[in-house]
């Protein structure tokens, strides 16, 4: 096979690894939103508080540490323990589960049956709270995140294309493990949300709240477990950039990274954003292999914008949205 | 006891529909005007200037532009960042372009570059609509700032890839460069202001502005009474984008006088007007102004105390600022979504009837 | 039915004209549904024209082809002797036809008099730079629609809440500022759509004389869809009838309360 193809092959793959990833984040924005017409900006902070916290509890930082001292002129940084990752990970779940209690009770109940939009620039003042208080709690320099990931490019793939095509293929282990995990979490999410009885009440939430409440479901209790469900898929998204490039303010711009994968797929639509994501992690990585050199390269910022928007244009209802009709 | 309508009469259409239909309020707004102009510019100094008053004018402007936008007509556009870097750099290809025309008239044109690039980025609205939209206009926000940074052109090839303002004078005073007086940079800015609120205000009182407001209420009424949605929406993208520009432009060249368009028009800076819109009030020009002038202060306001008195790093106090302004959009959100302005009304409202409330 | 294609007089004496509006085999598909199925009627210069029938019958999705917001899939629509282009429902709104709607389509966050000045957008023609500079025209336009406006609210007795934001109002108010600002338009047709819907009587009569005063004063052509059978009856002049998307009737009142298929559709009969 000619290089050039094979090198198309590579990127391809490259991007539809990445596009897992957009999916897992956009699949947090999916679930708040069909649970609660909240269109969920705070989704990417989320993860990067959820990686903050991981980290700060495994090292065994201590919390707000710099406003003590700046406020009693103490000199605390960590209590000296090294927590294991899988400990780590169980506190810093029921941490996201504490911040869904907290967000439900004092923004969500005050903002029942407020005009979507309003509801979205909401969620841009949490975001931008929770970076504040994020930063605060645990500090804003770059950490490493590590708990026990393989890391690194692959050999045996390298090794494998190179004996079959006369051409080792570059992919990081990290990427496949997100993967794997990534198909994972949003199968066993597509289960939850069908098969089980909490999955039922979330949907009979999403397709009429009035409706809902009449029938006995707490509107309440859905909302803190859908939170706490997006604050896990935040986590698990955390992670895995986390572990990439590091724990930094950049990791919840991943947030900006799936709004494009949801105006693709849909809002509403699981399966629109696996679809969505993964259409535009190829796209993006192939644009940038063909026609980035040629413009000047970094097109990785706005191409999916740009794709999407396209789109939209003509199909406004998404790939998998139905026609809207307009009533008066 | 002085702040009464009655006693007022307005006896024409034009006097019932003035900007400020209660007397006070007038003397109290040619009072602010003549401090503005008359005393301001004889005390300011170079920190004045240079952290509050100059960057609180323009981000005036740029905040009556969004407002138009988000305010008035309900399209939600997070590209402002991006719209405001095409006013800095249409303004910088003008100035180095043209030397020999007034610096004015490149500010000016700046706008109108901004406004075609902004109408341009607007027609996705006849489809899309709601956050669909804002987030659409992210495209704008990130192409724009790519588009800056990686065409030679746009910087005139210049070896850092930042423009930089050279100096120009209006009637011989220098107001651009770096020999510029603080009092020619906020004078110049408060010309810039008061003729834009002024524009402002009378689009929003007319006809325009009206279709504006039916478009944002309830566009699909509005389109059936009569209402040209796609010239509604594109005047307000156009409109709002000229602001934007203008404001982009006073920002570059009067203010920073040099600019690196990631660091300066990114993202941060379409939230940082969004917020001002947001806690200043919808669909309020006033708003825009309190808005502007809450966001400037705040964060100068917190380094004063924390950072120069208390001694904390700075840090932490930027960090105590994300937090502050986070919670504040979330409040005004949920007890007032029409802002600082609509608590100046309220206010207003029980000084009327001072002192006899029923 | 008698031969009215030169108009007709009423019982009250009020002279009916030639044809306005003409649908012509009106067919509109959502889809697979079919919402209207293959109607013509037609309206008159002048007359009060009823389109009644039960819940999903169509009617509202009728006013909608009228007032341009449906395109029908099939069929014609005919206005002042010529076939009307496709075109987009604020080019309707031009060609003077204005609406009311069945749940309020008021301008929330806007005042009683901005809602009835944006009721004549189609004929406001300043520029934006006059209204930029509020200047020359601008405000001289500003002022004339003002006056307009200011006579349309004298007729409806709303001077106090001129200022208030509609918002704010109670629904009878409501219905009677949309009633103003189609009416602030000057239109040569108005439609109707249930303007009487959750109104207590008292409303209802002001209401119905507020309609025939319109079309008396200002010789507005009027077509509505109500379902208080009672005032159609006492209002109208002539009568459609519409079940599951088609006409099964059509004429004067009387007319119409004495079609056997009417009376089967409102009363209910089985269908074998």
């Amino acid at each position: 096979m000619p290089d050039q193809l094979l090198f198309a092959i590579e990127v391809t793959l490259n991007g539809l690894m990445a596009g897992v990833m957009y999916a897992l984040v956009a699949l947090g924005f999916v679930l708040i939103f069909k649970a609660s017409g909240i269109f969920n900006y705070a989704q990417g902070v989320m993860a990067l508080f959820a990686a903050l916290t991981l980290v700060g509890l495994q090292n065994g930082q201590v919390p707000f540490a710099h406003l003590i001292n700046a406020i009693f002129g103490t000199d605390v940084h960590h209590f000296g323990w090294h927590l294991p990752a899988f400990v780590a990970i169980i506190l810093t779940i029921g941490v996201m589960i504490l911040l869904a209690i907290i967000v439900e009770r004092y923004v969500l109940k005050h903002l029942v049956n407020q005009e979507p939009i309003i509801l979205f620039m909401a969620t841009i003042g949490l975001a931008y709270f929770m970076e504040g208080f994020g930063d605060m709690m645990w500090g804003s320099e770059i950490k490493k995140l590590d708990v026990g990931l393989p890391q690194g490019i692959s050999e045996s793939i390298d090794a494998t294309t190179y004996n079959w095509f006369g051409y080792g293929f570059f992919i990081d282990r990290l990427d496949i493990v997100a993967t794997v995990i990534a198909a994972l979490l949003v199968i066993s999410l597509t289960l939850f949300s069908q098969y089980s009885k909490q999955g039922r009440a979330l949907r009979a939430v999403a397709d009429d709240h009035q409706a809902a409440l009449s029938v006995g479901i707490s509107l309440r209790f859905i909302w803190v477990l859908v939170w706490s469900i997006a604050g896990f898929v935040a986590l698990v998204a955390g992670i895995m950039w986390g572990a990439k490039s590091g724990v930094q303010f950049s990791l919840s711009l991943i947030a900006l990274k799936a709004l494009p994968v949801l105006m693709l797929g849909g809002f509403t639509s699981i399966p629109g954003a696996i679809v969505g994501g993964l259409i535009i992690g190829v796209g993006e990585k192939l644009f940038e292999f063909a026609i980035g050199p040629m413009i000047g390269g970094a097109t990785e910022n706005w191409f999916a914008y740009v794709l999407a928007l396209l789109f939209l244009v003509f199909r406004p209802q998404g790939l998998f949205g139905e026609k809207i009709i307009e009533r008066v | 006891m002085f702040y009464r309508e009655a006693g007022d009469f307005k006896t024409s259409y034009t006097d019932d529909s003035q900007t400020f239909p209660i007397k006070f309020d007038r003397w109290r707004y040619y009072a602010v005007l003549a401090v503005a102009f008359g005393v301001i510019p004889f005390i300011i100094d170079d920190y004045w200037a240079n952290a509050v008053l100059v960057p609180f004018l323009i981000y005036a402007i740029a905040a009556i532009g969004l407002n138009i936008l988000t305010g008035y007509c309900g399209q939600v556009s997070l590209g402002t960042g991006g719209f405001m870097a095409v006013g800095a750099y249409a303004c910088y290809k003008l100035m180095t372009g043209f030397p020999e025309i007034s610096i004015v008239f490149h500010v000016i044109g700046a706008g109108f570059i901004t406004a075609g690039v902004g109408a341009l980025f607007g027609l996705p609205s006849l489809r899309i609509k709601g956050f669909y939209l804002a987030v659409a206009t992210l495209a704008a926000q990130f192409f724009l700032v790519w588009l800056f940074n990686k065409v030679p052109w746009f910087y005139n090839n210049s070896a850092s890839g930042q423009i930089s303002a050279p100096e120009r004078t209006v009637f011989g005073i220098a107001v651009t460069g770096p020999n510029t007086e603080a009092w020619a940079k906020y004078l110049i800015c408060l010309c810039f202001v008061v003729v834009l609120a002024w524009v402002a205000r009378n689009l929003t009182r007319g006809t325009i502005g009206r279709s504006w407001m039916a478009i944002r209420d309830m566009d699909i009424a509005a389109e059936i009474i009569g209402v040209n949605p796609l010239k509604a929406k594109l005047t307000a993208f156009a409109v709002s984008s000229f602001f934007i520009g203008v404001a982009g432009a006073l920002f570059f060249s009067v203010y920073l006088g040099a600019v690196e368009v990631g660091e300066v028009f990114g993202i941060q800076k379409s939230f940082l007007i969004l917020f001002m819109v947001i806690i200043g009030g919808l669909g309020s020009i006033f708003g825009s102004f309190a808005g502007a002038a809450f966001m400037v202060l705040m964060p100068v306001l917190l380094k004063n105390v924390l950072v120069g008195q208390l001694g904390w790093p700075t840090d932490l106090a930027a960090h105590l600022d994300f937090m502050i302004v986070g919670a504040l959009i979330v409040i005004f959100l949920i007890a007032e979504p029409h802002g600082l302005a609509q608590l100046w009304r309220l206010a207003k409202e029980k000084l009327r009837l001072w002192p006899f409330p029923h | 039915m008698k031969d009215m294609s030169e108009g007709y007089t009423t019982a009250d004496g009020r002279k009916i004209g030639g044809t306005m509006m003409e649908m012509k085999n009106i067919t509109l598909r959502f889809g697979g549904v079919v919402a209207i199925k293959d109607i013509s009627f037609d309206i008159r210069e002048g007359e009060i024209r009823a389109i009644i029938g039960p819940n999903g019958a169509g009617k509202s999705s009728m006013l909608n082809v009228i007032s341009g917001f449906y395109i029908p899939s099939e069929g014609e629509v005919w206005f002042h002797g010529s076939k009307r282009p496709q075109m987009k429902p604020y080019q309707v709104a031009q060609q003077g036809i204005a609406r009311t709607f069945q749940n309020i389509a008021l301008f929330k966050g806007m005042s009683t008099l901005d809602n009835m000045m944006t009721g004549r957008m189609t004929r406001m023609k300043s520029s934006m730079a006059q209204q930029a500079m509020w200047w020359g025209k601008a405000q001289k336009e500003e002022s004339e629609h003002r006056e307009a406006v200011e006579k349309i609210i004298d007729f409806l007795e709303i001077q106090a809440i001129r200022k208030t934001p509609v918002g704010r109002l109670p629904y009878g108010l409501q219905k009677r500022v949309e009633l103003g600002r189609a009416l602030a338009a000057e239109p040569k047709l108005l439609l109707l759509d249930e303007p009487m819907a959750g109104m207590n009587v008292e409303e209802k009569e002001d209401m119905s004389r507020f309609i025939l005063d319109v079309n008396d004063e200002f010789g507005t052509t009027i077509a509505l869809i109500e379902h208080d059978m009672g005032v159609v009856m006492d209002l109208s002049d002539r009568v459609v009838v519409m079940d599951y998307g088609k006409k099964i009737g059509d004429g004067t009142p009387d007319e119409v309360r004495n079609n056997q298929d009417v009376i089967d559709a409102y009363l209910g009969v089985s269908h074998d």
